[in-house]
Protein backbone atom coordinates (compact mmCIF):
# COMPACT_ATOMS: atom_id res chain seq x y z
CA UNK A 1 0.00 0.00 0.00
CA UNK A 2 1.56 3.46 -1.35
CA UNK A 3 2.51 6.01 1.22
CA UNK A 4 1.83 9.78 0.69
CA UNK A 5 4.96 11.55 2.19
CA UNK A 6 4.81 15.29 2.03
CA UNK A 7 7.95 16.79 1.04
CA UNK A 8 6.82 20.79 -0.02
CA UNK A 9 10.89 21.42 -0.79
CA UNK A 10 11.72 23.72 -3.81
CA UNK A 11 13.25 21.93 -6.22
CA UNK A 12 16.32 23.84 -6.50
CA UNK A 13 17.10 24.13 -2.54
CA UNK A 14 20.35 22.04 -2.78
CA UNK A 15 21.49 24.84 -5.59
CA UNK A 16 20.03 27.59 -3.31
CA UNK A 17 21.87 26.39 0.20
CA UNK A 18 25.48 25.94 -2.11
CA UNK A 19 24.61 29.85 -3.22
CA UNK A 20 24.72 30.79 0.11
CA UNK A 21 28.03 28.67 1.02
CA UNK A 22 29.90 31.21 -2.01
CA UNK A 23 28.25 34.30 -0.44
CA UNK A 24 29.58 33.49 3.17
CA UNK A 25 33.25 32.66 1.52
CA UNK A 26 32.54 35.66 -0.90
CA UNK A 27 32.09 37.87 2.56
CA UNK A 28 34.30 36.45 4.56
CA UNK A 29 37.32 37.66 2.04
CA UNK A 30 34.88 40.81 1.61
CA UNK A 31 34.63 40.84 -2.02
CA UNK A 32 31.63 42.60 -3.69
CA UNK A 33 29.75 39.94 -6.80
CA UNK A 34 27.71 40.97 -9.31
CA UNK A 35 25.91 38.25 -11.76
CA UNK A 36 25.72 39.99 -14.92
CA UNK A 37 22.95 38.10 -17.07
CA UNK A 38 21.39 38.63 -21.13
CA UNK A 39 20.50 37.02 -23.80
CA UNK A 40 23.74 36.15 -26.68
CA UNK A 41 24.80 39.07 -28.21
CA UNK A 42 23.13 42.09 -25.70
CA UNK A 43 26.27 43.50 -24.73
CA UNK A 44 27.71 41.33 -21.93
CA UNK A 45 30.95 41.34 -22.85
CA UNK A 46 31.40 44.62 -24.03
CA UNK A 47 30.13 46.10 -20.92
CA UNK A 48 31.95 43.61 -18.79
CA UNK A 49 35.36 45.19 -21.10
CA UNK A 50 34.66 48.43 -20.61
CA UNK A 51 33.92 48.07 -16.79
CA UNK A 52 37.13 46.68 -16.36
CA UNK A 53 38.56 49.60 -18.07
CA UNK A 54 36.50 51.96 -16.31
CA UNK A 55 37.13 50.99 -12.82
CA UNK A 56 41.01 49.20 -12.95
CA UNK A 57 43.49 51.62 -10.82
CA UNK A 58 40.08 52.23 -8.63
CA UNK A 59 39.27 48.64 -7.67
CA UNK A 60 40.65 45.08 -7.91
CA UNK A 61 38.62 43.34 -10.92
CA UNK A 62 38.45 39.43 -10.77
CA UNK A 63 36.05 37.57 -13.43
CA UNK A 64 33.89 34.48 -13.56
CA UNK A 65 33.31 33.95 -17.65
CA UNK A 66 30.43 31.21 -18.10
CA UNK A 67 30.39 30.41 -21.51
CA UNK A 68 28.95 27.29 -23.58
CA UNK A 69 32.40 25.96 -25.12
CA UNK A 70 35.31 28.92 -25.93
CA UNK A 71 37.77 31.07 -23.27
CA UNK A 72 36.93 34.03 -25.98
CA UNK A 73 35.21 35.96 -23.29
CA UNK A 74 37.40 35.00 -20.43
CA UNK A 75 40.75 36.30 -22.77
CA UNK A 76 38.77 39.83 -23.32
CA UNK A 77 38.58 40.37 -20.03
CA UNK A 78 42.13 39.70 -19.16
CA UNK A 79 43.00 41.76 -21.89
CA UNK A 80 41.09 44.38 -20.60
CA UNK A 81 43.04 43.90 -16.96
CA UNK A 82 40.86 41.36 -14.70
CA UNK A 83 42.09 38.06 -12.71
CA UNK A 84 39.60 35.99 -15.44
CA UNK A 85 38.39 32.16 -14.50
CA UNK A 86 36.79 30.70 -17.89
CA UNK A 87 33.65 27.86 -16.84
CA UNK A 88 33.26 26.12 -20.02
CA UNK A 89 29.63 24.83 -19.14
CA UNK A 90 29.77 21.77 -21.43
CA UNK A 91 26.27 22.64 -22.91
CA UNK A 92 24.68 23.43 -19.96
CA UNK A 93 22.37 26.97 -20.36
CA UNK A 94 23.45 28.18 -17.17
CA UNK A 95 25.39 28.99 -14.52
CA UNK A 96 24.58 26.99 -11.31
CA UNK A 97 26.29 27.62 -7.39
CA UNK A 98 28.53 24.80 -8.23
CA UNK A 99 30.39 25.51 -11.25
CA UNK A 100 30.74 29.21 -9.53
CA UNK A 101 31.99 27.17 -6.13
CA UNK A 102 34.75 25.60 -8.41
CA UNK A 103 35.60 29.06 -10.15
CA UNK A 104 36.17 30.60 -6.21
CA UNK A 105 38.81 28.31 -5.48
CA UNK A 106 40.79 29.26 -8.59
CA UNK A 107 40.68 33.06 -7.86
CA UNK A 108 42.71 34.99 -5.01
CA UNK A 109 40.05 36.33 -3.26
CA UNK A 110 41.44 38.19 -1.04
CA UNK A 111 43.24 40.42 -3.53
CA UNK A 112 39.95 41.37 -4.97
CA UNK A 113 37.32 44.04 -4.50
CA UNK A 114 35.09 43.24 -7.33
CA UNK A 115 33.61 40.05 -9.29
CA UNK A 116 32.15 40.70 -11.98
CA UNK A 117 30.32 36.61 -12.90
CA UNK A 118 29.22 36.78 -16.68
CA UNK A 119 26.56 34.13 -16.59
CA UNK A 120 25.52 31.89 -20.09
CA UNK A 121 23.85 33.75 -22.46
CA UNK A 122 20.22 32.64 -21.88
CA UNK A 123 16.89 35.24 -21.21
CA UNK A 124 15.70 31.84 -19.43
CA UNK A 125 17.21 29.34 -17.46
CA UNK A 126 20.05 31.97 -15.29
CA UNK A 127 17.07 33.29 -13.81
CA UNK A 128 16.54 29.92 -11.97
CA UNK A 129 20.08 29.56 -10.25
CA UNK A 130 21.36 31.51 -7.29
CA UNK A 131 24.88 31.75 -7.61
CA UNK A 132 25.52 33.60 -4.67
CA UNK A 133 26.38 37.49 -5.80
CA UNK A 134 25.20 40.03 -3.99
CA UNK A 135 23.51 42.01 -6.67
CA UNK A 136 22.31 40.68 -9.93
CA UNK A 137 22.39 42.90 -13.48
CA UNK A 138 20.54 42.02 -16.70
CA UNK A 139 21.81 43.52 -19.89
CA UNK A 140 18.91 44.21 -22.67
CA UNK A 141 19.68 46.01 -25.58
CA UNK A 142 17.98 47.80 -28.17
CA UNK A 143 17.54 45.09 -31.15
CA UNK A 144 16.30 42.70 -28.82
CA UNK A 145 12.83 44.43 -29.14
CA UNK A 146 10.76 46.31 -26.77
CA UNK A 147 8.43 43.05 -25.77
CA UNK A 148 11.43 40.75 -23.80
CA UNK A 149 10.00 41.80 -20.29
CA UNK A 150 6.53 40.60 -21.43
CA UNK A 151 8.09 36.92 -22.97
CA UNK A 152 10.96 36.64 -20.01
CA UNK A 153 9.23 37.62 -17.31
CA UNK A 154 10.81 35.47 -14.60
CA UNK A 155 14.33 37.15 -15.91
CA UNK A 156 13.04 40.70 -15.51
CA UNK A 157 11.79 39.93 -11.98
CA UNK A 158 14.99 38.95 -10.18
CA UNK A 159 17.66 41.75 -10.58
CA UNK A 160 18.48 44.43 -9.21
CA UNK A 161 19.66 46.69 -12.23
CA UNK A 162 19.15 46.79 -15.72
CA UNK A 163 20.98 48.03 -18.59
CA UNK A 164 19.55 49.08 -21.69
CA UNK A 165 22.34 48.76 -23.77
CA UNK A 166 22.64 49.87 -27.88
CA UNK A 167 20.51 53.05 -26.95
CA UNK A 168 22.58 54.34 -30.28
CA UNK A 169 20.69 52.26 -32.18
CA UNK A 170 17.56 53.98 -31.54
CA UNK A 171 16.41 55.86 -34.27
CA UNK A 172 16.72 52.76 -36.53
CA UNK A 173 14.99 50.26 -34.80
CA UNK A 174 11.44 50.04 -33.72
CA UNK A 175 11.09 50.19 -29.95
CA UNK A 176 9.07 51.63 -27.86
CA UNK A 177 10.97 52.43 -25.04
CA UNK A 178 7.64 53.57 -22.41
CA UNK A 179 6.24 50.21 -23.51
CA UNK A 180 9.20 48.38 -22.35
CA UNK A 181 9.59 50.25 -19.34
CA UNK A 182 5.95 49.63 -18.30
CA UNK A 183 7.01 46.10 -18.64
CA UNK A 184 9.99 46.47 -16.63
CA UNK A 185 7.32 48.62 -13.74
CA UNK A 186 4.99 46.00 -13.37
CA UNK A 187 7.56 42.74 -13.24
CA UNK A 188 10.45 45.09 -11.16
CA UNK A 189 8.83 48.07 -9.54
CA UNK A 190 11.92 50.70 -8.84
CA UNK A 191 14.72 48.51 -9.95
CA UNK A 192 17.45 50.36 -11.19
CA UNK A 193 18.00 51.16 -14.79
CA UNK A 194 21.01 52.67 -17.25
CA UNK A 195 20.46 53.24 -20.58
CA UNK A 196 23.80 53.39 -22.41
CA UNK A 197 26.13 52.33 -25.28
CA UNK A 198 28.78 50.67 -25.23
CA UNK A 199 29.80 51.84 -29.20
CA UNK A 200 29.91 55.58 -28.15
CA UNK A 201 30.28 55.20 -24.40
CA UNK A 202 26.84 57.39 -23.46
CA UNK A 203 25.56 56.70 -20.43
CA UNK A 204 28.77 54.06 -19.34
CA UNK A 205 29.84 56.74 -15.97
CA UNK A 206 26.56 56.74 -14.64
CA UNK A 207 26.49 52.82 -14.93
CA UNK A 208 30.09 52.92 -13.29
CA UNK A 209 29.36 55.55 -10.74
CA UNK A 210 26.72 53.23 -9.41
CA UNK A 211 28.66 50.17 -9.29
CA UNK A 212 31.47 51.89 -7.25
CA UNK A 213 28.86 53.28 -4.90
CA UNK A 214 27.77 49.37 -4.45
CA UNK A 215 31.26 48.23 -4.02
CA UNK A 216 31.30 50.95 -1.72
CA UNK A 217 28.47 50.90 0.64
CA UNK A 218 29.09 47.08 0.82
CA UNK A 219 32.49 47.50 2.20
CA UNK A 220 30.94 50.74 5.08
CA UNK A 221 27.64 47.63 5.74
CA UNK A 222 30.69 45.22 6.75
CA UNK B 1 16.25 24.21 -21.21
CA UNK B 2 17.48 23.98 -17.78
CA UNK B 3 15.21 20.74 -17.48
CA UNK B 4 18.26 18.20 -16.36
CA UNK B 5 19.24 20.51 -13.74
CA UNK B 6 15.76 20.30 -12.34
CA UNK B 7 14.94 16.73 -13.08
CA UNK B 8 17.85 15.80 -11.04
CA UNK B 9 17.31 17.83 -8.20
CA UNK B 10 13.58 16.47 -7.95
CA UNK B 11 15.40 12.68 -7.99
CA UNK B 12 17.64 13.72 -5.38
CA UNK B 13 15.01 14.74 -2.96
CA UNK B 14 12.76 12.23 -3.72
CA UNK B 15 15.70 9.57 -2.80
CA UNK B 16 16.43 11.34 0.16
CA UNK B 17 13.27 11.53 1.69
CA UNK B 18 12.22 8.13 0.75
CA UNK B 19 15.28 6.83 1.97
CA UNK B 20 14.23 9.16 5.39
CA UNK B 21 11.23 6.70 5.53
CA UNK B 22 13.37 3.31 4.03
CA UNK B 23 11.05 3.05 1.55
CA UNK B 24 11.89 0.13 -0.97
CA UNK B 25 9.97 2.45 -3.48
CA UNK B 26 8.84 5.46 -4.70
CA UNK B 27 5.60 5.51 -6.62
CA UNK B 28 4.64 8.78 -8.03
CA UNK B 29 5.66 12.35 -7.46
CA UNK B 30 3.91 15.25 -7.24
CA UNK B 31 5.53 18.69 -8.76
CA UNK B 32 3.94 22.33 -8.36
CA UNK B 33 5.22 23.94 -11.33
CA UNK B 34 4.35 28.20 -12.06
CA UNK B 35 4.63 29.00 -15.83
CA UNK B 36 6.95 31.71 -15.05
CA UNK B 37 9.49 28.60 -13.73
CA UNK B 38 9.94 28.23 -17.07
CA UNK B 39 9.89 24.40 -17.07
CA UNK B 40 8.78 21.75 -19.35
CA UNK B 41 7.03 18.97 -18.48
CA UNK B 42 7.65 16.57 -21.53
CA UNK B 43 11.61 17.68 -20.92
CA UNK B 44 11.45 16.69 -17.35
CA UNK B 45 9.81 13.25 -18.04
CA UNK B 46 11.97 12.40 -20.64
CA UNK B 47 15.25 13.10 -18.48
CA UNK B 48 13.38 11.27 -15.51
CA UNK B 49 12.98 8.05 -17.36
CA UNK B 50 17.18 8.27 -18.00
CA UNK B 51 18.05 9.12 -14.56
CA UNK B 52 15.97 7.54 -12.54
CA UNK B 53 16.93 3.95 -14.22
CA UNK B 54 18.43 1.68 -11.90
CA UNK B 55 17.39 3.43 -8.74
CA UNK B 56 14.12 3.06 -6.11
CA UNK B 57 12.14 5.75 -8.16
CA UNK B 58 12.43 4.21 -11.38
CA UNK B 59 9.05 3.85 -13.40
CA UNK B 60 7.58 6.27 -10.76
CA UNK B 61 4.92 8.44 -12.41
CA UNK B 62 5.50 12.21 -12.16
CA UNK B 63 2.32 14.17 -11.81
CA UNK B 64 2.45 17.77 -12.54
CA UNK B 65 0.47 20.63 -11.85
CA UNK B 66 0.67 23.61 -13.86
CA UNK B 67 0.11 26.85 -11.90
CA UNK B 68 -0.92 29.89 -14.30
CA UNK B 69 0.90 33.20 -13.36
CA UNK B 70 -1.88 35.73 -11.83
CA UNK B 71 -1.14 38.89 -11.11
CA UNK B 72 -2.80 41.28 -8.17
CA UNK B 73 -3.12 44.71 -8.85
CA UNK B 74 -2.31 47.14 -6.36
CA UNK B 75 -4.57 50.25 -7.25
CA UNK B 76 -7.64 49.05 -7.95
CA UNK B 77 -7.63 44.74 -6.53
CA UNK B 78 -8.14 42.95 -9.80
CA UNK B 79 -6.57 39.57 -10.35
CA UNK B 80 -5.90 38.62 -13.92
CA UNK B 81 -3.92 35.97 -15.83
CA UNK B 82 -1.22 38.25 -17.99
CA UNK B 83 -0.45 37.56 -21.67
CA UNK B 84 2.87 37.63 -23.96
CA UNK B 85 1.93 41.17 -24.64
CA UNK B 86 0.67 43.12 -21.84
CA UNK B 87 0.95 42.96 -17.95
CA UNK B 88 -0.45 45.91 -17.05
CA UNK B 89 -3.81 45.61 -15.08
CA UNK B 90 -6.33 45.46 -17.47
CA UNK B 91 -9.13 47.20 -15.55
CA UNK B 92 -7.15 50.49 -14.78
CA UNK B 93 -4.02 49.88 -16.32
CA UNK B 94 -1.94 50.35 -13.32
CA UNK B 95 1.95 49.10 -13.09
CA UNK B 96 1.67 48.52 -9.96
CA UNK B 97 0.74 44.52 -9.52
CA UNK B 98 2.24 41.82 -7.69
CA UNK B 99 2.74 38.29 -8.42
CA UNK B 100 0.18 35.70 -6.87
CA UNK B 101 1.14 32.87 -8.15
CA UNK B 102 3.01 31.39 -10.94
CA UNK B 103 6.52 31.31 -9.98
CA UNK B 104 6.53 28.02 -8.11
CA UNK B 105 9.14 25.10 -8.56
CA UNK B 106 8.54 22.50 -5.73
CA UNK B 107 8.14 18.99 -4.91
CA UNK B 108 5.18 18.66 -2.93
CA UNK B 109 5.00 15.34 -2.13
CA UNK B 110 5.82 11.51 -2.96
CA UNK B 111 4.39 8.16 -2.80
CA UNK B 112 6.18 5.43 -1.42
CA UNK B 113 6.16 1.49 -0.71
Amino acid sequence: MPQRVPVVENILSANDRLALENRARLDAAGVFAINIMASPGAGKTSLIEHTVRGLTGKLRLGMINGDIATSLDADRARAAGAAAVQINTGGDCHLDAVMVQSALAQLDLSALDLLIVENVGNLVCPASFQLGTHKSVLVASIPEGDDKPYKYPGMYRGVDAVVINKIDLLPYVPFRMDYFKQGIAALNPGVTQFELSCRTGEGLPAWLAWLEAQVREYRQAR
Amino acid sequence: MHELAVTQSVLDIALRRAAERNARRITDLYLVVGQWSSIVDDSVQFYWDIISEGTIAQGAVLHFRRVPAELTCLDCGQVYQPTSEELLCPQCASTRVRLRQGDELRLEAIDIE
